[in-house]
């Protein structure tokens, strides 16, 4: 099970640029890369990220094998109110990591 | 046409302006670039300005080179890696909620160009490249 971290203010006023950042632990499997026997290492990717604010997405990443190992994305988004920030990373292999964050608006 | 001293200046000066203008207009982009850039924009015009890419300008490690983007207003964003095996990194796309910037951390094959090409609130297209000058490359051949 991949492990995810993301950093989210836990309070911010209404309309204030928050930075948001979220990683998650993954190979990032090219399918360049060999192995000690020189065989081609399959293609295994976290292929897309998603962050969603109380059900309205904010923005989403298509990932290509160019993205490093343990894929790293900071962003920012305007806070319009106190709620749920969804993070979402789906494998290649269909497996789905969820981590959730509140912010409260003061 | 007689070739006469005035003539052959006229001719100086455009074989210069000729090869001037590539170096200003666009950067020496790959098929595979090309063809990923026309798939992003539906072969619109790409232009240049309101994009700013920021790479390091030497990158010790090919297989995480820190990069960050900030397009304004720009509802898409396609990062490109103009020297890798398949030159496309990541998508971004943004809602009216996010502000249309970002950073992450791409591999690098060999030195290149890094592209990258912003689809703006009204349709248009913007584009920007940046060579980075990788020592070790990241595909892990």
């Amino acid at each position: 099970m991949a492990k995810a971290r993301v950093k989210v203010p836990k309070s911010a006023t209404a309309g204030e640029v928050v930075t948001i950042k979220a990683l998650i632990d993954h190979k990032m499997d090219s399918g360049q890369a060999k192995d000690k026997a020189g065989n081609l290492i399959p293609r295994k990717i976290i292929n897309a990220f998603s962050a969603t604010f109380d059900g309205v997405e904010v923005m989403n990443v298509i990932l290509e094998p160019a993205v490093s190992t343990n894929p790293y994305f900071k962003f920012s988004f305007k806070v319009p109110a106190t709620g749920d920030l969804v993070f979402k990373w789906v494998d290649d292999d269909g497996t789905v990591t969820e981590a959730k964050k509140t912010i409260t608006v003061k | 046409m007689k070739l006469t001293r005035r003539n052959a200046l006229a001719l100086g000066g455009a074989a210069i302006a000729i090869t001037l203008v590539p170096v200003n207009a666009a950067f020496a982009a790959t098929d595979a670039t090309l063809a990923d850039i026309a798939a992003f924009t539906g072969g619109a015009e790409v232009g240049e300005g309101g994009i700013e890419l920021t790479t390091p300008e030497i990158a010790e490690n090919g297989n995480t080179v820190p990069i960050e983007f900030s397009a304004p207003g720009a509802r898409r964003v396609i990062i490109l890696a103009d020297g890798n095996p398949n030159p496309g990194v990541a998508t971004f796309n943004f809602s009216e909620m996010a502000v249309s910037e970002g950073t992450t951390r791409i591999r690098l094959a060999g030195t290149q160009d890094v592209v990258a090409v912003a689809e703006m609130a009204d349709g248009t297209y913007t584009q920007v490249a940046n060579s980075v000058k990788v020592t070790i490359g990241g595909c892990g051949g």
